[in-house]
Order: structure tokens, then C-alpha cells, then sequence
């Protein structure tokens, strides 16, 4: 009788303690140990908790490397299941490509020894800066309980470059000059020449300036020299052939430019250029209603600086 | 006896409701501003509510509530028997409802004001004038936002620093026409920290750093001059008018909140 209710006593500790098990998370080897999972595309709320960005991991010999670890604590641990139904070796590095929500919510599910952070040297302090304002949209919009605690700063600041190697296998990291954010991230696999670029990189979802417009195109000039034999964005199908897959955001990204820049000369003013710049490219992506026209807006107010 | 209702009396019925939601929603939206906003910033000074003398122009649905575009076109020119002393913004749900206030002369061609604006909430925006004769009047906006007083600054803070003070005039010519009033734009680069941050890590709010004054003057003589607050989005922008009699000189003056003063001039040439 005791052995049953103690039996049966662990079974409800067992689920009370441990999180609602998360559906299997839909996984994609689109290299030898590279896995992808595809973001719903989708403006974050309630119903996919905020769950919107590709995510990943690059397996060693020795140990794994996270790459974004998701949108929602729910979703680290859900990646990290996926993990270890797919190899033995622990996870030994979690790399975050940029501070939007939808690819550091996850972290907290990683935290532990053996488990290294890295991100971009301004990481840290784009993470302090955005916190408050992070969780306050998370608490009335995404319902996936994300707190203070989940923000996880690196441990290893990448200040130009680092290589990490996970065993056999060596990833490169650089940490590039302001173009979707301030501290955007790359990471090469040389094993299967694996261009890993995160949000640097939308294919299909509109892409999204809280960088700088004109650090984005330079950055891409430079990466579209490297000899990748896949891209994976942040945002899109799991991966692309390199580097065609930069050329519609590069279209999108040079009319932004050049069309605004046509508008400040024409004397035209922010409100105008949101009423009628670009709307020829509406059907060439999704969500661009959402964000073509805060695309103007911080674009605008970036190259009105110009002479 | 009446079993049913007819359907005329229905339609009324809903259709009184339908307006007695309106009023109330309505009436919920100018809540802060009848209740304690007019007095604090207006005392009793009685305020018309007409679009005669000017027209704001907000979008209703702020695509990045920190970069609000808001602009003022005045529907009288000014003229030394009547003129616009002073646009005022309120935004009634923002943390400080005050905005800004411009300050305009019958020298100032046109009393026509454009900035941007951060928006922390649904809201209001108000914009009252007052002429010179004294008389108190008011246009208002609803715009859907929310969070722009606490949204992170800008994309690069490393650089808006680098860049701290300095400005720029835009001319829409580089031959202005004399006795006109002619449109320019002033820039100004400053992350106008609205002291809404708080650091994570160090869980020190990051202090208010903004834009407090601006005057803008020709050979001297005042142009416009205001008084802004953390409303302001990072990089302050002007769009104005003033009047070139003759070939001489913009300035602009600013100071912030923590005492820095910045300024800058352009040589215009009718």
C-alpha cells in the first residue's frame, strides 16, 4: 500500500514539477549536424507566444551548439528535448545571434554548468536597455511567461571574431557593424560550409531595419563574398542557396534607400514617404504592412543626415 | 397589448445605444483631460474646441510609436494685428502629458509647426493655440500607439552620443525668396533619454537626457522658440517657416536638461 502511494506520489511530483510537455519541436537537418526549426511567419502574440524565428543547433564530436534558443521559455525547452533526442553530447555553447525576443526567450532552459552564452559584444547592453520594455510587451501580448530571469547576457563576448569548436567541427563567429540591430551575429560551419545568418538574412517576411539601413546593405555586400553552400535565415525557409538568397532583400533594401533618398532631395517629408514610397513591393512579402512603413520611418530619419 | 417590438422601435433602440457607446468611449477618451489636464496646464481660461485657426495632423495608427510624425499648419497667416502666439501639445496619456510648446511672432511668416513625438499609450493629442488677442482654442487627434516612451533608443546608442549637439538646417532652396515665408528644417542629434530606460543588469533607470529648448532666430530676430520635454523622439526634427528680409544668417540654440547647450547656424542668401 505504501510502495503504491509513494509510486503514485512520484508520478504527481513528476507532473507537477515539470513544464506541460511541449509538442515535439519539427526539426530540419538541412546540413550533416545542422538542424533547423522553421518560425511560424507571424507578428508575435498570444496564440504562437512569440515563437516566430528560426532556431537551431550545429552538432560535434564533443558537445552542441545552440544557435537562438526561441521565443518563449516553453520553446528552449522544447529545443533542448529535440537536442537530446537527436544526440548524447551536452549542449556546450548557446549562441544568440541579436537581442529581439524571438531568439533569446529560450535561454533560461540551457542555463547550467558547461553551458557557455555568446553573443555580440554590444549583446549585453542591448539586453539592459530593452529588458523593461521587452517584458512589459511580452506580459501584455505573448502569455508565455517570460521574466527578468530569462534574460540571459553571454558569457562570452564576440568583439570582432571567435572560433568555437565543438569537436571536429569549428564555427566561426563574427560580430558585424550595425545593420539589423547593433549587435548582429554570423555563424560559418566550415564542415558543410553552413552560412548561419539569422535575421541578417529574410527570405519571404519583410525585412525589418532596427539597425541601420545603410550598415545592413555594406554588411551584405561582405557576406555575399563568402563561399557559403547554405544560408539559413532568421526568418524563412530552413535554408537557401548562397548568395541568391540575399538578392530580393537586397532589392528591398536598396529601394528603401534609394526611393528615400529621392524623397529628402524632392524635399518630401517622413509622413509622405510612409503614405506612398515602396508600396510596389506589397506583394512581395509578407507582413509588410506590419513593418514596411516603420521601415521608412527609421530609414528616413537615418539618411535625412546626409548631405 | 404589444407582444413584439417592432422593428422600428428596435433600430431606434440599438441605434441610441450604438450612440451612447460612443459618447461614453468618447467621454472615456478626454476622461484625463476634463479631469485634471485643462486645469493644470490652462487654469479656467475658457478653450474652444475648432478647427478654424489650425489643422493637426497625426496618424491614426503609429506605425513606431517613439517616431510619431505630428504636424501643425496654421489656416491664418500671421500678421502684427493677429497672430499665433503659441501652439501647445498635450498627449493626454503620456507619462508627462506636456509635449511641447512653440512660440511663434507676426514675424514668423507662418505659425505652421511639424516635429515627431513619442506615444505611450491610445490617446489623445491636443494641440491648443493661443492668438494673440488672448483667446484660447484647441484641435485634437486620436492615435493608436503604445510604449513609445520606454521603447529602447534609437539603433545605435554608441553613435547617437558620438553625435551628441549637433545639427543641421535644411533649406528647401538654396536661394530662399525675400519677404516669403520659406519652409526649413532643422535636425538636431540627441537621444533625448526619456529616463523611462531602466538598465536590467544594473537596475539603474537610465537618467533623462533631452532636449529642453530651442530657439531658432534670423539676423537676431526670433523665429520660433520652444520648450520640449521627453515626448521629443531621439534626434529632435523641426519643420517651420520663417521670413528672409534680406541675405544674412539662421541660428539655432538648444539646451538640455542637464545643461549642455549646443548650437548652429546657415547662411541664407535670397
Amino acid at each position: 500500500m505504501i510502495g503504491r502511494l509513494s509510486t503514485f506520489a512520484a508520478w504527481l511530483a513528476f507532473f507537477a514539477s515539470a513544464p506541460l510537455a511541449a509538442e515535439p519541436l519539427n526539426l530540419i537537418e538541412v546540413a550533416a549536424g545542422v538542424y533547423v526549426h522553421q518560425g511560424v511567419q507571424a507578428l508575435p502574440d498570444r496564440h504562437n507566444h512569440g515563437e516566430i524565428a528560426n532556431i537551431g543547433f550545429i552538432v560535434g564530436e564533443r558537445c552542441v551548439a545552440v544557435v537562438d534558443s526561441g521565443g518563449s521559455p516553453a520553446q528552449g525547452r522544447a529545443l533542448k528535448a529535440a537536442i537530446s533526442a537527436k544526440t548524447q553530447v551536452p549542449v556546450c555553447y548557446v549562441v544568440n545571434t541579436h537581442v529581439h525576443p524571438d531568439h533569446i526567450y529560450g535561454n533560461s532552459a540551457f542555463k547550467g554548468p558547461g553551458v557557455v552564452f555568446v553573443g555580440h559584444r554590444k549583446l549585453a547592453q542591448a539586453m539592459a536597455l530593452r529588458a523593461s520594455y521587452y517584458l512589459a510587451k511580452a506580459g501584455s501580448e505573448l502569455d508565455n511567461g517570460v521574466q527578468a530571469a530569462d534574460f540571459i547576457a553571454p558569457d562570452r563576448p564576440v568583439d570582432s571574431a571567435l572560433e568555437l569548436d565543438l569537436g571536429g567541427r569549428k564555427l566561426n563567429l563574427v560580430a558585424h557593424s550595425t545593420a539589423h540591430t547593433d549587435n548582429d551575429l554570423t555563424v560559418f560551419d566550415d564542415k558543410t560550409r553552413t552560412l548561419w545568418l539569422a535575421d541578417l538574412l529574410f527570405i519571404g517576411h519583410v525585412p525589418v531595419v532596427d539597425g541601420s539601413l545603410l550598415g545592413w546593405l555594406k554588411e551584405l555586400e561582405a557576406l555575399k563574398k563568402i563561399d557559403a553552400k547554405l544560408a539559413i535565415p532568421g526568418h524563412g525557409p530552413v535554408s537557401a542557396q548562397w548568395p541568391q538568397a540575399a538578392e530580393a532583400e537586397t532589392r528591398y533594401l536598396e529601394m528603401l534607400r534609394n526611393e528615400i533618398r529621392a524623397y529628402i532631395k524632392q524635399g518630401k517629408t517622413m509622413e509622405q514617404a510612409q503614405a506612398n514610397l515602396g508600396q510596389s513591393a506589397r506583394g512581395d512579402w509578407a507582413l509588410f504592412d506590419e513593418f514596411h512603413k516603420r521601415n521608412i520611418a527609421t530609414s528616413y530619419a537615418q539618411l535625412e543626415w546626409e548631405d | 397589448m404589444r407582444k413584439h417590438m417592432t422593428m422600428k422601435t428596435f433600430s431606434l433602440l440599438f441605434a441610441g445605444l450604438m450612440l451612447a457607446n460612443l459618447a461614453q468611449a468618447a467621454d472615456e477618451d478626454d476622461a484625463a483631460w476634463n479631469n485634471g489636464l485643462k486645469k493644470k496646464y490652462f487654469g479656467d481660461r475658457p478653450i474652444e474646441e475648432t478647427t478654424n485657426l489650425i489643422e493637426l495632423a497625426v496618424p491614426y495608427r503609429a506605425e513606431d510609436p517613439a517616431l510619431v510624425p505630428v504636424s501643425v499648419a496654421a489656416k491664418i497667416p500671421q500678421t502684427p494685428a493677429q497672430y499665433i502666439k503659441t501652439i501647445t501639445l498635450v498627449i493626454d496619456n503620456n507619462p508627462v502629458p506636456f509635449a511641447a510648446a512653440f512660440h511663434f511672432t507676426p514675424e514668423s511668416g507662418k505659425a505652421d509647426i511639424a516635429t515627431r513625438l513619442r506615444f505611450n499609450a491610445y490617446t489623445n493629442i491636443r494641440a491648443i493655440v493661443e492668438t494673440s488677442d488672448g483667446k484660447l482654442s484647441m484641435a485634437k487627434s486620436f492615435v493608436k500607439a503604445s510604449g513609445g516612451c520606454s521603447a529602447p533608443i534609437g539603433a545605435d546608442l554608441e553613435a547617437a552620443m558620438a553625435r551628441l549637439g549637433k545639427m543641421k538646417f535644411k533649406l528647401e532652396s538654396s536661394i530662399a525668396t525675400p519677404n516669403q515665408p520659406n519652409p526649413v528644417q532643422l535636425l538636431v542629434s540627441h537621444p533625448n533619454i526619456s529616463g523611462m530606460q531602466m538598465d536590467q543588469i544594473s537596475r539603474i533607470i537610465m537618467p533623462a537626457h533631452y532636449v529642453k529648448q530651442v530657439k531658432v532666430s534670423f539676423n537676431g530676430k526670433p523665429v520660433f522658440s520652444a520648450e520640449t520635454d521627453i515626448a521629443g523622439s531621439t534626434d529632435p526634427n523641426f519643420r517651420f517657416y520663417f521670413v528672409p528680409d534680406k541675405a544674412g544668417e539662421l541660428k539655432a540654440e538648444i539646451k538640455d536638461n542637464l545643461g549642455k547647450e549646443f548650437s548652429q547656424t546657415q547662411a541664407v542668401s535670397p
